[in-house]
């Protein structure tokens, strides 16, 4: 296997293949979200409890899912990174934790801007808040870790270590529901229970989820690409790659 | 359809402030990382070009004085 996935461990083959997937995820991205939200937002029926403030469950789950997904992702580049000194898995993680950050804010925001009508309050420090608050710390101090230092090589060894210990705090945030009392109600989409959720509103949730996957893929496929490009960018294949004209001879 | 009348949609029961202020930081915030991501792009095709025509005149330069020798 090794013999196969060496090539992608050199920047010019996985910025090739990063670009041959980067217009088939952002595109995909863009139709299951358009048909997830337009169809949440114009043809779901209103909730019989929460009215039509539940509508900022199309973006709050799937944000908060991929948050969690994008951190998960992060830390397994971060161990990678660290046992076998990959230097694409190093710039994963760079690509990664500003993706993840974004979403992570997207979750805390829209949960508060939900929490205001339905709890009466925007902030609540109960488990599963200030876990989720905490993720976004994490990323916030892998990303300043990473650029830090002056050798980025340190930098990404230290943005490793951190983001390989706070994987912690994902179960935390998964099960806090569970474990404490909260304000936050409990999943909505379990694996082996049947959903808590009408299918007219459960379909374009998951369509919802689908779209926020791609699109979680397309942003750290570009943000990858760029990374290779920044780390390699006295290479001729990068020099090739970019277009440059080969002006006067 | 879930309204009867575009009214009716942008109200959103009451929490039309609630819901459309989601979407829109949401939208926001996206919208600023693509933007970020296409400006450091952009950025680092500059700096490829730059550092190609520096190198070339390096060359350059070499042959010349090749040549005077």
């Amino acid at each position: 296997m090794w013999k196969w996935l060496h090539p992608y461990a050199k920047g010019e083959a996985t910025y090739r293949l990063l670009g041959a997937w980067l217009p088939w995820l952002a595109g995909s991205a863009l139709v299951t979200l358009t048909v997830g939200l337009v169809w949440g937002m114009l043809f779901a029926p209103s909730d019989y409890q929460q009215g039509d403030s539940y509508r900022i469950i199309f973006i709050h789950v799937p944000s908060a899912m991929f948050s969690m997904g994008a951190y998960t992702a992060m830390a397994i580049t971060a161990l990678i990174a660290l046992v076998w000194q990959i230097r694409t898995a190093e710039w994963a993680i760079a690509a990664i934790a500003p993706v993840g950050a974004v979403l992570t804010f997207i979750a805390l925001f829209t949960g508060a801007v939900w929490g205001k009508p339905m709890w009466g309050t925007w902030w609540e420090w109960d488990a599963r808040l200030t876990s989720q608050l905490i993720l976004l710390f994490l990323y916030i101090g892998v990303l300043a870790l990473y650029y830090a230092f002056t050798d980025a090589r340190t930098g990404a060894k230290a943005a490793s270590v951190l983001a390989l210990v706070g994987v912690v705090n994902v179960p935390i945030i998964h099960f806090s529901v569970y474990w404490w009392n909260s304000l936050h109600q409990g999943a909505t989409i379990t694996k082996f229970e049947k959903p808590s959720m009408a299918p007219e509103m459960l379909i374009p949730l998951l369509i919802s989820i689908l779209g926020f996957a791609l699109l979680t893929g397309a942003l750290v496929c570009q943000r990858l690409r760029n990374e290779i490009l920044k780390q390699e960018i006295h290479r001729p294949w990068v020099h090739a790659q970019l277009g440059v004209a080969e002006q006067e001879r | 359809m879930a309204f009867d009348s575009w009214y009716d949609f942008i109200d959103m029961g009451g929490y039309g402030f609630y819901v459309w202020l989601a979407y829109g930081v949401t939208l926001l915030a996206l919208t600023i990382l693509v933007m970020h991501g296409l400006r450091t792009r952009k950025q680092l095709q500059q700096q490829a070009v730059q550092q190609q025509q520096r190198q070339q005149r390096l060359a350059r330069r070499k042959q010349q004085e090749r040549g005077t020798a």
